[in-house]
């Protein structure tokens, strides 16, 4: 399974983080101090896969970006290496060339979009199409609310003047 | 649109973005979280809507690895809100802030529980998405039937439902009392017919947790698994938007295939011919393509389909393909694929036996050792630690030792580990040993453990002929400028106890030993100043005639360190300076060490719980714990006279005892010098306590203290006795239990296939044979390894050789030293065709106990072979040349155990019998051609020709013509015993020597007539 996901910018910020397996805030800090220093410190063409304490981080960066994803040392690792290429894919179709920054400033939405892929640090949907209908349909479910509400709070406004 | 009235969170992303250094975003946040605690404080005031966007904010902060501790409450009460926008909100913040053990999430199962039941199935949504990311136990009790309720429900749309598998999941982790076992077998059946992919996968990942825990329960799944990954590898009826880069769902295909991994066996034989044809489609269909991630993913296939051939193919067909694939992986250019490469490899090694074909690929894995990459290096170690055998142990641990120097810290301390466990495990002789742990210390002695020098001085001491080559070596390094301290502990050790055998070379009096040494005493840390003191001591005692100037100078630093802080080493001054002016009595006191028990070595058994340890939750690993390690065992037994209280060995004689172990020691308990109790009976431990304080209770004869110090004096006289002592005590613990640890059977059919390997083995000894066949003559070469500290006694080995053989076997050694190989070549001439086979009647003597096997010699039929390729032109005359019986006989077999084409082939040619491609215009046959080589025949050819039957595999006709009457009878015979389905041997209790060896009996050619007949076939090769 999944432990976590991290994604980390080139200069070690932290852009999303995900738990499925439970750790204290404090273990937290340190699994990310102690992997952006085993990942960001990797060369050009080496492997994917980083060995760290009996599990495996498999990881993959995009432009300044780094995916990690931390596995069982018996788990497939390609496997996940695809894992983060797919929600990568659906990213980029959502935002449409995504780029750190669409991640910066929407970075809740960069977890609706997980939360559709994974759940229990296990894959959920393969199917980008799937997924992003999912979306748009959570996406039309909060604009209608929102309409909804300023018209009300337009109407209070009006019949309160 | 996604910042939809949140602008104040975009204002402050940017605010944060836009600090210049760490100080001033940290005085952002500080201001933003006042801010935000102020506002949940009059809660009142604040919107839906102001209330979502603190939330997120709070998220936002939180991930930059600031400490937010408040506002889960507010995180918590969005769950509860009304609407969608909220609810959504208070769903992924708190799962991403809290995790499963905290507190507040008690507080809303209610509330997570009434979306779970309720109708709106967006909510359903967003609750199982939490409850699967951070529910714990609570939940799991609480919300488990609901939500097995709408995964089988068929009215809910699979966006629910998948949610629903992937929640039970993390529900069944948490608890797994949750899921009723009986019911489910027959659920889970009905849930992998599912259609909607999407669902499946999450179906899959719930039933590989499943499985994992209970093969049995679900064994009525398995055919559905095997259809699954049929459908998909065929890509039938797959809709476009679930292939990925033109696959069809990597992901469901490697899930399939990892629950597959935790059936045992696939019994059903269209079952498993299915599925052999797809894992031989994978293996053999996925190229390397340009574009990355379709690479991946078929990558990602191929490697689980490995794993699975691993671990179903019990015939290790399929093995040298996949090892061949695998040497081709760890030489690509892509590094993903290398290491997976490597790592599969590994995990190769531990459960088939093919050591040898990996073998074949040493040279690229040393090469990987020096790869640009750490974790490819991590790789490359854990393989060639795990190939290594007493073949290419030199090779290895000389690249090891040459790595040594260059590799990362962080790899240090494991290479040198292994490296020593390597140099102890495969020792061709002691002497190599000693080197390789010298130059271990040598080159990183920071990153050599204790438990290394231990068992080096432990080898060193139990055996003499060692104990001048260790004592010359300690004294080389000693001239070495710069020394690592734990060489300094080392050598001191060694050369106190054995300097007195270098007497008379150059530089190695006792007063030069003494110098080189006390030259180190300056610098060195206090344990090591103990054990400087008690080689001074030992110098002073075989310094014969005494030196007048090395006592006083000895003498003096005894009374310095007298008053020192340290009360260890004060009290070894004080003792040895007291001692050493009572004259005799310093060398009874201070005798040699004696043996120590044999016992398993504490590295050893560090690196077997560590293999245990990650073999732990690995499918393809569970086989190999049920294969028995070939790792050193010796005997561990309680001495059967250790119950001798030791307090009446006398006051002076504990103490030699003590000054050795004392370091370490905390069995002892002395008063002012003396000892007072010492525990009779040391539990047996494999730690270093454990050996110091073995030969105190081994050790003590149960006779008078007399005796007792006598034995003591006579230092080499009195350890052949410990041994004695020590191999009665083996008898006693274990007459007649002297178990194969290798399932012979195995072993044998094994070896007939391949040429070199293990042919026996057992606690004691392991017999491994090597073996070159030209033409009609065979070179064969027994290894006899005695894995022990104690020499193998009255070895004795003859050949039964069967009527058509011809076999000298060179002398065998009576002994075989400790920890000692032997080589004893055998020559074999094959006078004609026969399928008898010769049998090794081997016995020897260990302590008292006798060993006695009888083991077939895999000298067979097929050795004689050597493929030919020949063409039609040459082919179809012989053949027709050759017609009817006896010359060609024709035979239809059946019960053959089922096998692809492929697969056959593979197993003709491990058989030598060339398999001609193309020949035969129906595909479905098989076409061959071999000679034979006997002194009688010389080379004659033998065709060969198998009709298979694709409706039906166990069937099958066989056709063989050769110009010998007999060679055809017993080829066909021989083919026969090899196609025909018999049921592997049960790997569990070996059958003790006794009943091996009847069943080993070469069979008597009388039964020969009734083998036509398959089923008395079997029971006589049974």
């Amino acid at each position: 399974m999944i432990h976590f996901v991290i994604l980390l910018s080139r200069q070690g910020k932290v852009r999303l983080t995900k738990w499925y397996s439970p750790y204290s805030q404090k273990e937290r800090t340190k699994v990310i101090r102690e992997l952006s220093g085993l990942i960001l410190t990797r060369g050009p063409k080496l492997c994917n896969f980083v060995e760290w304490k009996g599990y495996k981080v498999v990881y993959r960066r995009y432009a300044s970006l780094y995916f990690c994803m931390c596995i069982d040392a018996d788990d497939n690792e390609l496997e996940i290496l695809e894992i983060i290429h797919h929600f990568v894919e659906i990213l980029d179709r959502y935002f449409g060339s995504v780029c750190e920054l669409d991640l910066i400033f929407n970075f809740h939405k960069a977890y609706y979009i997980l939360d559709e892929i994974l759940i229990a640090g296990e894959f959920q949907e393969p199917s980008k199409k799937t997924v992003a209908r999912l979306i748009a349909a959570q996406d039309s479910l909060v604009e209608t609310a929102q309409e909804q509400a300023s018209s009300i709070s337009n109407m209070i406004g009006q019949a309160t003047k | 649109m996604a910042l939809l009235g949140m602008r104040g969170l975009s204002v402050f992303i940017s605010d944060v973005r836009n600090c210049q250094n760490k100080e001033q975003e940290r005085l952002r946040i500080d201001k933003e979280l006042g801010n935000i605690r102020t506002r949940f404080k009059n809660e009142k005031g604040l919107t839906p809507n102001e209330k979502k966007k603190y939330v997120w904010k709070m998220l936002y902060i939180y991930m930059l690895g600031y400490d937010v501790d408040f506002g889960h409450m507010e995180a918590l009460s969005l769950i509860s809100a009304p609407k969608y926008p909220e609810k959504q909100v208070g769903y992924i913040v708190t799962s991403c802030l809290l995790n499963e053990s905290h507190e507040f999430l008690r507080m809303v199962i209610n509330t997570v529980r009434n979306d779970i039941i309720g109708r709106n199935e967006t909510f359903q949504c967003l609750a199982l998405t939490m409850v699967g990311n951070i529910g714990g136990k609570e939940f799991a009790e609480s919300l488990a039937p609901d939500v097995q309720r709408l995964l089988i429900s068929s009215s809910c749309r699979p966006l629910v439902r998948k949610k629903a598998a992937l929640c039970l999941l993390r529900l069944y982790r948490k608890n797994p009392d949750v899921v009723n076992i009986d019911g489910w077998s027959d659920r889970m059946s009905q849930l992998l017919d599912e259609r909607d992919l999407g669902v499946l996968t999450s179906v899959m990942s719930l039933f590989v947790a499943l499985v994992s825990n209970n093969n049995e329960a679900y064994w009525n799944c398995l055919p559905k698994c095997a259809k699954i990954l049929e459908r998909l590898a065929r890509n039938q009826d797959i809709p476009q938007e679930y292939t990925y880069y033109g696959i069809p769902s990597p992901w469901l295909q490697v899930k399939t295939m990892k629950a597959l991994q935790y059936f045992p066996t696939v019994e059903d034989p269209n079952t498993r011919r299915a599925l052999f044809e797809v894992l031989q489609r994978i293996l053999m269909g996925t190229d390397v393509v340009k574009n990355v991630n379709k690479n991946n993913a078929s990558h990602a296939v191929l490697f689980e389909a490995l794993a699975l051939v691993m671990h179903l193919d019990a015939e290790k067909e399929m093995m040298s393909q996949c090892v061949a694939l695998l040497g081709k992986f760890i030489a690509v250019r892509e590094p993903n694929i290398r290491y997976l490469g490597l790592e599969n490899m590994t995990r190769m090694l531990l459960i088939t036996d093919v050591q040898d074909l990996i073998k074949r690929h040493q040279a690229q894995i040393v090469t990987s050792l020096k790869d640009p990459d750490i974790s490819i290096r991590r790789r490359a170690l854990d393989l060639l630690y795990g190939m290594c055998d007493v073949t290419n142990a030199k090779d290895i641990v000389e690249e090891l030792l040459q790595y040594l120097s260059t590799a990362d810290f962080v790899m240090r301390e494991e290479l040198a580990l292994k490296a020593a466990i390597l140099a102890e495990k495969f020792a061709p002789d002691l002497s190599w040993y000693v080197d390789v742990i010298l130059q271990l210390i040598d080159k990183a002695g920071d990153f050599v453990s204790d438990d290394i020098w231990y068992r080096v001085v432990q080898f060193v001491t139990n055996n003499e002929d060692l104990q001048p080559y260790a004592a010359a070596k300690a004294r080389e390094y000693l001239d070495k400028p710069a020394l690592h301290e734990t060489m300094v502990k080392v050598s001191a050790y060694i050369l106190g106890e054995y300097s007195h055998l270098l007497a008379r070379r150059p530089g190695c009096n006792p007063k030069e030993i003494f110098t080189i040494i006390n030259e180190k005493l300056p610098t060195v840390s206090k344990p090591t100043v103990a054990i400087l003191l008690s080689t001074y001591a030992k110098i002073l005692m075989h310094t014969e005639p005494s030196d007048p100037e090395l006592q006083e100078q000895i003498w003096a630093i005894f009374r310095k360190y007298e008053s020192y802080i340290d009360v260890e080493i004060q009290q070894r001054a004080v003792e040895y300076f007291v001692l050493s002016r009572k004259g005799a009595a310093l060398a009874d006191v201070l005798a040699e060490m004696p043996k120590f028990p044999e016992r398993q070595s504490a590295l050893l058994k560090k690196a077997e719980d560590a293999e245990v340890d990650t073999a732990e939750q690995s499918a393809i690993k569970l086989r190999s714990q049920q294969q028995t390690s070939n790792a050193l065992v010796v005997t561990d037994q309680q001495p059967v006279n250790g119950p001798l209280p030791i307090n009446q060995l006398g006051l002076v004689r504990i103490p030699s005892q003590k000054m050795e172990a004392s370091s370490h020691n905390q069995g002892l308990t002395k008063e002012n010098g003396a000892v007072s109790k010492v525990d009779p009976e040391p539990a047996p431990s494999a730690d270093f306590l454990g050996d110091l304080l073995g030969p105190l209770a081994i050790e003590g004869p149960p006779a008078a203290t007399v005796s007792a110090e006598q034995n003591m004096i006579s230092g080499l006289e009195a350890t052949p006795n410990a041994a004695d002592a020590l191999a009665l005590a083996t008898v006693g613990d274990q007459s007649n239990s002297v178990q194969p640890i290798v399932n012979i059977a195995e072993r044998f059919h094994a070896l007939c296939l391949k040429d070199s390997g293990v042919l026996y083995e057992d606690p004691y000894m392991q017999i491994g044979i090597k073996s070159e066949w030209r033409a009609h003559h065979g070179h064969l070469v027994l290894f006899l390894g005695n894995k022990n500290t104690s020499p193998l006694l009255s070895v004795r080995a003859v050949i039964l050789p069967p009527t058509h053989l011809k076999v000298e076997l060179s002398l065998v050694p009576e002994t075989i030293p400790p920890r000692a190989q032997v080589q004893c070549p055998l020559e074999v001439v094959n006078l004609r065709a026969s399928r008898d086979i010769a049998v090794l009647d081997f016995s020897y003597k260990f302590g008292t106990t006798v060993v006695s096997v009888k083991l077939r010699l895999p000298a067979v039929l097929n050795k004689f072979l050597q493929p030919k390729s020949v063409s039609a032109e040459e082919f179809f005359p012989q053949w027709k040349s050759l017609s009817g019986p006896p010359l060609k006989l024709q035979e239809v077999v059946r019960v053959v155990k089922p096998m692809s084409l492929p697969e056959m082939t593979n197993l003709f040619t491990s058989l030598h019998l060339g398999v001609i491609p193309g020949l035969d215009t129906n595909s479905n046959n098989l076409v061959s051609c071999t000679g034979f080589y006997s002194e009688s025949t010389r080379a004659m050819l033998c065709l060969i020709r198998v009709e298979t039957d694709p409706s039906d595999r166990t069937q099958l006709r066989i056709t063989i013509a050769s110009g010998d009457p007999t060679l055809t009878f017993e080829l066909k015979e021989f083919i026969k015993e090899h196609l025909i389905n018999i049921p592997t041997p049960t790997p569990a209790p070996a059958p003790s020597p006794a009943l091996a060896a009847a069943a080993l009996q070469p069979q008597s050619p009388i039964t020969r007539a009734g083998y036509t007949d398959p089923g008395v076939m079997l029971a006589g090769l049974l």
